[in-house]
C-alpha cells in the first residue's frame, strides 16, 4: 500500500511555505499546519500502512500503533503550542526551521523501518542546529556549531549501528533488540546521545539556553522525547537503562542545583525527567512502558509551559541569570502563574500531569519489587521540587526586588501557555481521560488518600528544606564543569600542544635541512662555480677550448663503438 | 526604600511571617493527617508514621550538601570558557 501519505508531510510543506508567505497567511499556515497534521496523525490506522521502494530496501515510511500515534499527537501538539507562542515574535528562518524539527520528530515517530527512522532523525538534528543559531548571538553560534558536531557525531554512529544490523540480520524492521553486540550497542549509544545520556550530557545544558526565547520552547520537545520513544521501541527492558536513567535524574538535580542561568536550570531538568523515562524503559513491564509514555507526554507539555515562562521573561527583560532577576511576580502575574503550575507539574504534585504520569513509573519499581531503583526515584521526586519546582519560580519571580519592571506576555504568548497550563491541570484531574490512550491498558489509580498524603509529605517537607538551606543556595556567577570540558578544554590545550609541538619540530627539521642545503650549495658552487660570470668558475662550468672538447668527443666515440662491437 | 504598606501584599514582613505559620501549620497537617489515612508501606518502611516527610526531607539536605560538595570541584566563573581558558570561542 502506498496511498497514505506521511502525516510529517504536512510539516514539511508548512516550514517550506512560511519563508515566502507574508503576513496573515503565514500565520493562518503556522496555525493550521499542526492542526491539520493532528487530524492526519488519527487517521494512521494500526500496522505498516505505507511502503516506498528505496535503494535495494522496502522501507516503511508509515507504521501505526498506540504508541506511535501517542508520540505522534505530542509532537503535533507542541508545534501548534509553539508556534502560536512564537508565530509573531520569531524571525521567520526559526518558525520554519521549527517545523521542519517539529516534521522530523513526527516522522520518526511513525518510522516503520530504521532507514527511516534515520532519515528523520538527522533532519531533526539539522534543523534544530538552525534553531540554536537563530539565537543570534555569537555564543548562540558557537553553542549551535558543539550542537552539530554532537549530533552529528551520534547521527554517524546510529548510522554505524542500524548498517551493522541490516548487514548482520538482512532485516531493516524496527522490532525489540537488547544491546548483545557491536551493531546494537552502537544503535542503543547513538539513540542515547540525543537522549542526552551520560557522558554527553552537556550539549543540551549548552545549546538550548543559547537559543531564542521562542527557540527554546521547541527544542525543549522534540530531540530528547523521539530518543525516548526510539528507546521503547528498540530497546525496551535493556536493564543497563535503569541505571543510566538514575545517574541522568541524579545529574539533572545536582546540575540544576548549582546552576544560576534561569533556561539552563530548565535545560538541566530536562536531563533530569528524561532520565525518569530511560529508568522506565530499564524496568520495561507494560506499566513501566506506559509510564515513560504518559511521562513523556505530560513533560513536553509542562517543560514547554516552563521554557514558555522563562522566555517570556528573556523577551520581556533580556535577562536569564537567577542574579539579575527576581520580584517579577508584580508585573507579570500571568507569566508567573504559568511558570508556577508549570513547576508544580515537573514535581509531580497531586492534581497536576506530573503526578498522574510519574507515579506510573513509581509503580512499576514497586511491582517488580525494585526496592532501591524505588527509593533513587523517589528522592529524585523531592529533589525536582527542589531543584525545579520551587527554584525556577522563586528566583525568577520571588526572591529579592530586582527593580525590573518589565510587561507581562503578549497575547499569543499568554494565550500559549495558558493553554498548556490548562492541560497540565486537565491530565491532573482526570486522568482516565488520558490513560485509555497509553500504548497499554491501565489498571492504576493515582488517586488513593495514602498516595497523595504520602506525596504531600515528600513534596511539601523538601520545601522546607529548600527554604531552611536557602543560604546555602545563594546564586553565584558561575557555570559548573561538564564532561565537556575534555572536549573544549582538554582536548583542545592537546591539540594546541600538540601544534605547538609539531611546529617546534618543523622549526628544527627546516633548520637542518637549510643548513644541508647550504652545505650542499657551497660543494655545488666549488665544482660548478658561481652562476655570477665574473667570479672564478669551478671546474666544470669554466669554458674550454674548441680543440680539447673534440678531443673529448672524440675519445668518448671511440670508446662507445668498441663497447659497441664487442 | 518603600514603605511596607506601598509593596505588594505578598513581600511585606507580616505576610511573610504569616505565610511562614500557615507552612508549618500545613505541614504538621500532613504528618498528623497520617493517623486517620493509612500510608500504604509497599517496602515496609515507606509506611512508617512521617516516613515521606523525613525522607523528602532528608533526601533534599543530602542533594543540596551534595551539590555544594561538587560545586566547590565543578564551578567555574561564568565566563570560563568565553575567557579564552576554554579557547573554543
Amino acid at each position: 500500500m502506498t496511498d497514505f501519505l506521511p502525516p510529517a508531510l504536512i510539516l514539511v510543506a508548512a516550514a517550506i511555505l512560511i519563508g515566502p508567505l507574508r503576513g496573515h497567511l503565514r500565520s493562518a499556515v503556522v496555525l493550521a499546519a499542526p492542526l491539520l497534521t493532528l487530524w492526519a496523525i488519527w487517521q494512521v490506522p494500526d500496522g505498516v500502512v505505507t511502503t516506498a521502494p528505496f535503494l535495494d530496501y522496502v522501507i516503511e515510511p508509515v507504521e501505526g500503533s498506540p504508541l506511535r500515534r501517542w508520540f505522534a499527537t505530542i509532537f503535533a501538539l507542541m508545534a501548534f503550542v509553539g508556534g502560536l507562542f512564537a508565530f509573531r515574535q520569531a524571525r521567520w528562518y526559526e518558525l520554519a526551521a521549527a517545523y521542519a524539527y517539529a516534521a522530523g520528530a513526527v516522522g520518526v515517530s511513525f518510522a516503520g523501518d530504521l532507514i527511516t527512522l534515520f532519515l528523520f532523525w538527522e533532519v531533526m538534528a539539522l534543523f534544530s542546529t538552525v534553531i540554536v543559531w537563530s539565537g543570534g548571538t555569537p555564543a548562540a553560534r558557537a553553542a549551535g556549531v558543539r550542537y552539530a558536531i554532537m549530533h552529528l557525531f551520534g547521527g554517524i554512529i546510529l548510522k554505524v549501528g542500524i548498517e551493522g544490523v541490516v548487514v548482520h540480520t538482512g532485516s531493516i524492521d524496527i522490532q525489540p533488540m537488547m544491546a548483545t553486540n557491536f551493531d546494537t550497542w552502537l544503535i542503543l549509544i547513538g539513540i542515547l546521545i540525543n537522549a542526552a545520556a551520560p557522558p554527553v550530557s552537556a550539549w543540551l545544558a549548552d545549546a538550548y539556553p543559547e537559543s531564542s526565547p521562542t527557540g527554546s520552547v521547541f527544542l525543549s520537545a522534540f530531540t530528547t522525547k523521539t530518543a525516548v520513544l526510539a528507546l521503547i521501541l528498540l530497546f525496551p527492558g535493556e536493564s543497563i537503562l535503569i541505571w543510566i536513567g538514575l545517574y541522568m535524574i541524579m545529574y539533572g538535580i545536582i546540575y540544576a542545583l548549582l546552576e544560576n542561568d534561569a533556561r539552563r536550570i530548565l535545560a538541566y531538568s530536562i536531563v533530569n525527567q528524561v532520565g525518569f523515562m530511560v529508568c522506565a524503559i530499564g524496568i520495561g513491564t507494560q506499566m513501566a512502558i506506559n509510564g515513560a509514555a504518559a511521562h513523556a507526554f505530560a513533560h513536553i507539555i509542562y517543560k514547554a509551559l516552563l521554557f514558555m515562562s522563562a522566555g517570556v521573561v528573556v523577551y520581556r527583560t533580556g535577562k536569564s541569570k537567577c542574579t539579575d532577576l527576581g520580584g517579577l511576580f508584580r508585573t507579570m502575574p500571568l507569566t508567573c502563574i504559568c511558570g508556577i503550575v508549570g513547576a508544580l507539574s515537573i514535581s509531580s504534585f497531586p492534581l497536576t500531569s506530573g503526578f498522574t504520569t510519574k507515579t506510573l513509573i513509581s509503580q512499576a519499581a514497586i511491582d517488580e519489587q525494585m526496592l532501591i531503583v524505588y527509593f533513587l526515584l523517589t528522592a529524585a521526586s523531592a529533589g525536582v521540587f527542589l531543584h525545579a519546582g520551587i527554584k525556577f519560580p522563586w528566583f525568577v519571580f520571588f526572591q529579592k526586588d530586582s527593580g525590573l519592571r518589565p510587561k507581562d506576555a503578549p497575547w499569543n504568548m499568554a494565550a500559549a501557555m495558558v493553554f498548556f497550563a490548562a492541560l497540565c491541570l486537565f491530565m491532573g484531574l482526570f486522568p482516565e481521560t488520558f490513560y485509555p490512550l497509553l500504548p497499554y491498558p491501565v489498571e492504576y489509580e493515582p488517586y488513593s488518600a495514602g498516595k497523595v498524603l504520602f506525596y504531600l509529605q515528600l513534596l511539601l517537607f523538601s520545601g522546607l528544606a529548600f527554604f531552611l538551606l536557602l543560604p546555602m543556595m545563594r546564586r553565584t556567577l558561575t557555570i559548573s564543569l561538564d564532561f565537556d570540558w575534555f572536549w573544549r578544554v582538554f582536548l583542545f590545550r592537546a591539540g594546541q600542544s600538540l601544534v605547538i609541538g609539531a611546529g617546534k619540530v618543523r622549526e628544527e627539521v627546516a633548520t637542518a635541512l637549510l643548513a644541508g642545503l647550504s652545505q650542499l650549495r657551497e660543494t655545488a658552487r666549488r665544482y660548478l662555480g658561481a652562476s655570477d660570470p665574473d667570479a672564478r668558475r669551478g671546474v666544470f662550468a669554466s669554458a674550454w677550448a674548441i680543440g680539447t672538447t673534440a678531443g673529448w668527443v672524440a675519445v668518448l666515440l671511440t670508446v662507445y663503438v668498441l663497447v659497441y662491437f664487442t | 526604600m518603600n514603605r511596607p504598606e506601598d509593596e505588594p501584599w505578598l513581600v511585606r514582613p507580616r505576610s511573610i511571617r504569616l505565610l511562614w505559620r500557615i507552612f508549618w501549620a500545613v505541614l504538621a497537617l500532613t504528618v498528623l493527617l497520617q493517623v486517620v489515612i493509612k500510608v500504604k508501606g509497599y517496602f515496609i518502611v515507606d509506611g512508617w508514621f512521617g516516613f515521606g516527610a523525613a525522607f523528602g526531607f532528608l533526601s533534599c539536605v543530602a542533594m543540596v550538601l551534595g551539590a555544594r560538595v561538587l560545586g566547590y570541584m565543578l564551578k567555574r566563573d561564568d565566563t570560563y570558557y568565553q575567557a579564552g581558558e576554554g579557547g573554543d570561542d
